[in-house]
């Protein structure tokens, strides 16, 4: 009987004791709809290989055919964990190539919601993750904070998950009136909810076996592969665009870049914890010296960015996400090409993950904490 | 008919319908199931002649133990019937079948000419035939050295076969 | 041969008060029994969902108290279906594999002492039978219900399955030796194979000379071996392995729907609920404990009280622990706890010998 569809890839050569195994599109844990194939013998991953684009909508084709103003949603649905660090990299390319000047109100405020995004994103991570190794409490607990960081989410952008406020030159509006004491209300209770996390995982036995010494990739290799991120960090790389070459007001603001040393699942696990603590400071901070005044720059009726080209980046919870914007002075984008942080750092899961056992590649697939939207676009 | 004489030849039956499901099967898995279901029904058959003991333990080692590991080995290699070779052993046709008819005329002379029952002991009469204490004081006392042989026979086929399983490996 | 039973002979001999005396006892047990089973789920996830900081069914009933009727009926009404290539006999054998030896278990558990019916005088044990090798006869219908898991991973055709069949067969194969072993010490001591003898055998100590306590320290690390040994062979957390629902989408019941899948689900509980009855008759007493001299019906509710702490801490465990992997697993049975058992196994025939 033939149905090609559920067939194994031809390519795949296999010897006699090998299985091909083919985990995905619908599996519940590669994170949407990745597929990877895998060369088993035993339970032993002997080769793998990635099929991405179930989720591909032409989303870089799609900005070319729109105006400037209307190409945020769009963003907002790549990385739709993170959907505040996406729009936040347009706007900013945009304003980039346009030069303007943000007022300091939108720059704190754009930064507070980008972290607050970061502790989402990062809440997600742990949630999915912890329930990959099968700490189903873990998975529950987070949704907790989420949860409160998405109701701020709801009261600022009227939308929890693909929310976008960010308009080229600043805000569209200012912040609501209670925001800054919600926001510090859950700062308060957030290391608290932090510890009890790590009390259920960080000296557990099962969690360290599971986590300890698996995916491990150097920082040479990581490097080579253009991993971003905190899997770089993880691996004693010190690399943040928030550091390297800081946006908004980042400059002004004390914050540490967590670093792992032995780039395996349980180092990208820890800098991701301390990261949620960073981010928390960020915050604090932020919010302490928030200025007053406008939060929108003047900025023309019609935006029309100089022709030229122009490449930014963020750090987005998942790693460096970069923008290249071609234009050719029109209202329209010539090219928008994304530099995907999850696509680029998924390319070294082969890398990590053969030789270890099935339940590894679910483990590493967890701690690399991709989004299939923004990589398959 | 007694109920004992109904039940042992309810089991009698299993058993011989196991013991020729393992023989006419093609698929492996389905012969490997045929003798478990002869193994249960050879425990049903001690536990009738008052051995509980030597019933369950027919079960927990054969039928628990020794089968998972064939059925295991089964679903690993994946042997498929089209995979299979019937016709390649013909020549055991013509020793099988000499060898099977001697087998059922011993079975059928034992049947109809060997007339004494076993003899009944103290043991039956207290009902601990078959017990975990008689099979335990017979096998450390009266039979202490099949035992130890045995013992140090398995210890042997143990070693034996993590050394294949090792050299394998390198 | 039904007449038989009725004949002149047997209507006079005390076989047809026996006869009726079972089969009510057998209704009641597994009548309440798979009550028990239903509401073990509701238990579990409401427990659960209290660990998890969240509700749980309550919407069904006052509680949620009759989801699991709700859930019996989505169970029925939900379509059956077997996959194109799988193997149909084997495929519908597998849930029968594994629910027949789970419920069969209960036959032999002795959940309290003799009790006098009264207005008829006669003395019922509460038990349905017992054999004089009553822990083996468990361990050969627990080891049995292996089965059901490697036909279900075979019969499905689907690789998922497979390697959930293969895995649950490994580990079952693995832990029943540990399992097995811990309990010699206990064995030892009882100085029988049956269940009933070693309940009563724990009767000292005003009802608390508890097989956990006795022998110290081998008791308790006899206690503990089985306890990680019971969870490991019923296939719950962190031992899931066979259904790891994030690596195996569901292991070897990824095909299953409709009743075959509530059959693999009863047959899990029921599995759950003999190694908790087991381990409380080896460990905890069984229906011993104070007063139950005085007062006979004290038995059963220890009894039930005792297997509910186990599955409650099944729950717990569910709530608490990532799951371990194969090769992890597969270490922790044959480097840890067998070499353990063993060691305890000769501290406390050492200890019988000289201290007692």
């Amino acid at each position: 009987m033939s149905r090609p569809f559920i067939q194994s890839r031809p390519e795949i050569e296999t010897e006699a004791s090998e299985t091909v195994l083919n985990m995905g599109p619908q599996h519940p844990s590669t994170h949407g709809v990745l597929r990877v194939v895998l060369k088993l013998d035993g339970e032993i991953v002997t080769d793998l290989d990635c099929d991405m684009g179930y989720l591909h909508r032409g989303a870089e084709k799609i900005f070319e055919n729109r105006l400037y103003p209307m190409i945020p949603p769009y963003f907002d649905r790549l990385d739709y964990i993170a959907a505040v660090s996406n729009g936040l990299l347009y706007v900013e390319t945009v304003e980039k190539a346009m030069n303007l000047e943000i007022p300091p109100r939108a720059q704190y405020l754009r930064v507070i919601l980008t972290e607050l995004n970061r502790l989402s994103s990062h809440l997600l991570w742990l949630a999915t993750h912890a329930l990959d190794i099968g700490a189903f409490t873990v998975f529950l607990w987070s949704f907790r904070e989420r949860e409160e960081i998405l109701k701020i989410f709801e009261d600022f952008f009227g939308a929890r998950l693909t929310c976008h406020a960010f308009r080229i030159g600043g805000m569209s509006y200012d912040a609501y009136p209670e925001f800054k004491s919600a926001v510090m209300a859950l700062m308060d209770i957030f290391p608290k909810r932090l510890e009890e996390y790590e009390t259920m995982l960080n000296e557990n036995r099962i969690w360290l076996s599971r986590t300890v010494g698996v995916g491990i990739i150097s920082g040479a290799d990581a490097i080579d592969l253009g991993l971003t991120g905190p899997p770089l960090r993880a691996s004693g790389v010190d690399f943040d665009v928030r550091k390297a070459h800081p946006y908004e007001c980042y400059a002004d603001l004390k914050f540490d870049i967590p670093l792992g040393d032995s780039g395996d699942t349980f180092d990208r696990y820890l800098v991701r914890m301390e990261e949620m603590r960073q981010s928390r400071r960020i915050i604090i901070q932020a919010l302490e010296k928030l200025p007053d005044g406008p939060v929108m720059a003047k900025v023309a009726k019609v935006i029309k960015p100089p022709a030229g080209e122009i490449y930014h980046s963020v750090e987005s919870p998942k790693g460096e996400l970069g923008l290249f914007l071609v234009s050719d002075g029109t209202t329209k984008p010539v090219r928008l090409r994304m530099r995907p942080a999850c696509f680029v750092n998924l390319q070294s899961l082969k890398k990590m993950a053969v030789g270890s056992l099935v339940a590894d590649v679910v483990a590493i697939i967890g701690s690399l904490d991709i989004v299939l939207g923004e990589i398959d676009r | 008919m007694t109920i004992q004489q109904i039940v042992f030849i309810v089991f009698a039956l299993i058993i011989t319908a196991g013991g020729v499901g393992v023989l006419v099967q093609r698929n492996p898995l389905y012969s490997a199931f045929s003798l478990i279901l002869s193994f249960i029904g050879l425990a049903a058959m001690y536990i009738l002649m008052g051995a509980q003991f030597l019933g369950v333990i027919q079960i927990v080692v054969y039928a628990g133990a020794i089968m998972v590991l064939f059925v295991f080995v089964i679903m690993l290699l994946n042997v498929r019937d089209d995979e299979l070779h019937p016709d390649r052993h013909k020549y055991l046709l013509y020793i099988g079948v000499p060898l099977g008819l001697g087998l059922i005329a011993e079975v059928f002379y034992v049947v109809t000419r060997v007339q004494i029952a076993p003899a009944i002991t103290d043991m039956h009469a207290t009902g601990t035939v078959g017990t975990v204490e008689r099979i335990g004081v017979g096998l450390l006392t009266e039979y202490l050295l099949p035992f130890e042989a045995t013992s140090v026979l398995i210890l042997m086929a143990v070693i034996g076969a993590m050394h294949l399983a090792k050299r394998e490996k390198e | 041969m039904p007449l038989l039973l009725f004949s002149q002979p047997f209507m006079d001999s005390p076989l047809i008060p026996l006869i009726i005396e079972w089969s009510l006892k057998i209704f009641f047990i597994f009548g309440g029994l798979m009550t028990a089973l239903a509401y073990l789920t509701w238990f579990e996830r409401r427990v659960l969902a209290y660990i998890q900081m969240r509700l749980g069914p309550n919407r069904v009933g006052p509680a949620g108290l009759l989801q699991p009727l709700a859930d019996g009926i989505k169970f029925i009404f939900k379509e059956d279906i077997v996959p194109l290539d799988a193997d149909k006999f084997l495929y519908t054998l597998a849930p029968i594999m594994s629910l027949v030896p789970a419920l069969t278990c209960y036959v032999l558990l002795p959940f309290g002492d003799k009790f006098v019916m009264p207005g008829l005088n006669r003395e019922i044990p509460l038990h349905i039978t017992h054999v004089n090798v009553g822990v083996l006869a468990i361990f050969a219908l627990t080891g049995m219900g292996v089965y059901g898991i490697v036909l279900a991973g075979y019969a499905s055709n689907n690789k998922y399955s497979l390697m959930g069949g293969l895995r649950s067969s490994a580990q079952m194969v693995s832990y029943e030796l540990a399992m097995v072993m811990s309990i010699i010490g206990v064995l030892l001591q009882a100085g029988s194979l049956d269940l009933v003898e070693i309940c009563k055998h724990q009767a000292g100590w005003f009802g608390m000379q508890w097989h956990l306590f006795t022998y110290p320290p081998t008791g308790i690390i006899g206690f503990f071996i089985f306890l990680i040994a019971m969870v490991a062979e019923t296939n719950r957390v962190p031992f899931d392995l066979p259904e790891a629902e994030t690596e195996l989408v569901a292991g070897f019941h990824t095909e299953y729907s409709s009743m075959k899948f509530a059959m693999f689900f009863i047959a899990e509980y029921a599995n759950m609920v003999t190694a908790s009855a087991m381990a409380t008759i080896l460990f905890l007493g069984g229906w011993m404990g104070p007063f139950v001299d005085q007062f006979p019906l004290l038995g059963p509710v220890y009894f039930t009280a005792k297997v509910g702490f186990f599955l409650f801490l099944y729950v717990w465990l569910r709530g608490t622990l990532p799951r371990y992997r194969y090769d992890q697993l597969m270490n922790l049975g044959w480097k840890f706890l067998l070499p353990l058992s063993l060691v305890n196994l000769v501290l406390t025939a050492t200890i019988a010998l000289f201290f007692m």
